[in-house]
């Protein structure tokens, strides 16, 4: 889940200061799961705006506003209202925010701060579990990341600001991802993993430039 | 540790001889002359002492440009501290070049604090390498001669490579594990994190006796009671005993200055004589890393004592 946390009104209105007329689009995945871009976020979000003394011109879900081919579809029959307004408020994650840039004409606006990719406890709880580095490494930590839940990223065990399985970061709440992974491979009797000397990872490969995949067609 | 003695501090330990560092803390400063009195006071007593990079994640001068300076005025022989925190292993590996060309000869490599603990926390924090793939990375400039790609350096520095512990872990068994990672990375020393229990310590030498790799004991005589405070309060995993906290309380009332830090010295005196003392006789210790920054005149009396 990409798990995304409303901007302040505040702010919102602010980067709103020029338009006049704005359109909203949330999206019907993640923000809606994570209650921030929903059908029921919009509806709120409309009525600030117009309290705000804008003129809203029309509000859609968009199934999965990242998806440019369901972006394209759902946004089909409002073309004309989205092309009579300002600019659009996108109550998305990043993502959707530059999907709706590359294929809507309009100022496009982010509503949402997009935090991380996680998971979801509970409606309110949600944890950090990803960092979409690129090159997964979870066989060798019995599947719990140091990338993400490691403040340094070590990857050769904890480092001396752990104390009592807890992590100097943050003031000795959190738990040491070391710790964890520690006793999940002892649990496993996998403790020759943690043993085996982690090189440092191949920059190169990960969060350098922009990552794109693009599947190659073999012909059989 | 094998081979040639390149640095005192590789003689001093290779002999047997129970040895002795101290440790610098340049801040936030241009002017170097007060850690070059300090350096005078303790050479001789100490066989190397350690230059901090950062500390805490505080911004302050350049270790490596310390240590250099340090070691060139006073003839004391320098522990280069270098983390991953503040620079990418480029930086890292051009700086260790720099260090070898500066006639650096010992460094402590260490992970180094999280940039958010500092009073720069809006820094991003690097951790490119972690402490054991720096280790190795030194390892193969002195060994081997190459960079992490295997590519050749001209003219490869000699380096002795250190490698910090810490006695006081917990879970300890995860430490130990981590240890024996460095010794296997090529660390050719250990100093460790202060003890002041001098049975965590025992532990930790006793477990990691079958590596035959120097492991020197961090100490850290109290200057004051404030500082002892400090400690009990700030550094999680460390506490100073109960006993040794009632004594310097009781220095702490004496109204006449002079009265007062002879007081505190003689408790301190009393006190870590006797850790060393046991150290010396009931376990492999390498040596004693006394870290007090800031108390350098009770290491002569203290070495002494010791003797």
């Amino acid at each position: 889940m990409i798990v995304t946390e409303q901007k302040p009104l505040e702010e919102i209105l602010n980067m709103l200061k020029p338009f006049k007329r704005v359109f909203i689009i949330g999206c019907g995945k993640c923000a809606t799961i994570v209650q921030t871009g929903g059908e029921e976020q919009v509806k709120q979000m409309a009525e600030k705006i117009k309290n705000s003394g804008k003129e809203v011109t029309g509000t859609i879900i968009v199934e999965t506003p990242c998806d440019a081919r369901i972006l394209r579809r759902d946004t089909r029959a409002l073309r004309d209202v989205i092309e009579s307004s300002d600019a659009i408020l996108c109550m998305t994650c990043g993502a959707g925010v530059q999907d709706i840039v590359e294929h809507l004409s309009k100022p496009s606006i982010p509503a949402l701060n997009t935090k991380f990719l996680g998971i979801i406890e509970r409606i309110g709880e949600f944890y950090e579990r990803c960092r979409a580095c690129g090159e997964c490494i979870l066989y060798e930590t019995g599947g719990i990341c140091p990338i993400v839940r490691c403040p340094k990223g070590m990857l050769n065990g904890p480092c001396g600001g752990m104390y009592d399985g807890k992590c100097e970061v943050g003031g000795y709440k959190r738990e040491c991802a070391w710790v964890l992974i520690y006793k999940r491979l002892k649990d496993l009797g996998m403790l020759d993993l943690f043993k085996s000397y982690k090189p440092p990872r191949d920059n190169s490969k990960l969060n350098v430039e922009p990552r794109d995949i693009i599947w190659v067609k073999t012909i059989t | 540790m094998s081979g040639a003695a390149i640095s005192e501090l590789m003689a001093s330990l290779k002999s047997g001889k129970f040895t002795f560092t101290g440790e610098l803390e340049p801040g936030k400063t241009a002017n170097l002359s007060r850690h070059i009195e300090a350096a005078k006071k303790i050479k001789g007593y100490v066989v190397a002492c350690n230059v901090t990079d950062n500390p805490q994640s505080f911004a302050y001068i350049s270790s490596l440009v310390a240590s250099y300076i340090i070691q060139r005025e006073t003839g004391l022989e320098t522990i280069y501290q270098i983390t991953c925190r503040d620079r990418n292993r480029i930086a890292v590996f051009s700086d260790l070049l720099g260090a070898g060309a500066l006639g650096i000869k010992n460094i402590l490599a260490l992970t180094g604090d999280h940039t958010t603990l500092g009073d720069t926390p809006q820094a991003k924090p690097v951790f490119d390498l972690d402490s054991v793939q720096l280790i190795k990375m030194i390892r193969q400039i002195v060994n081997e001669g190459v960079d992490m790609n295997g590519n050749p350096i001209e003219s490869p520095p000699k380096f002795f490579i250190g490698a910090g512990a810490n006695p006081n872990a917990n879970p300890i068994e995860l430490e130990l594990l981590k240890f024996e990672k460095k010794v296997y990375a090529g660390a050719d020393f250990f100093q460790t994190q202060v003890v002041f229990d001098i049975e965590k310590a025992k532990n930790f030498l006793k477990e990691t006796s079958k590596y035959n790799v120097p492991i020197i004991i961090g100490i850290f005589p109290l200057k004051s009671y404030g500082v002892a405070e400090y400690f009990n309060k700030n550094v999680p995993g460390v506490k100073v005993p109960e006993d040794l906290m009632a004594l310097l309380a009781k220095a702490n009332e004496i109204a006449d200055k002079k009265m007062k830090r002879a007081k505190y010295n003689e408790i301190n005196l009393e006190y870590f004589s006797n850790f060393i003392k046991e150290l010396k006789r009931t376990t492999p210790a390498a040596g004693c890393h006394i870290m007090s920054v800031g108390y350098e005149e009770i290491i002569p009396l203290l070495v002494e004592s010791v003797k």
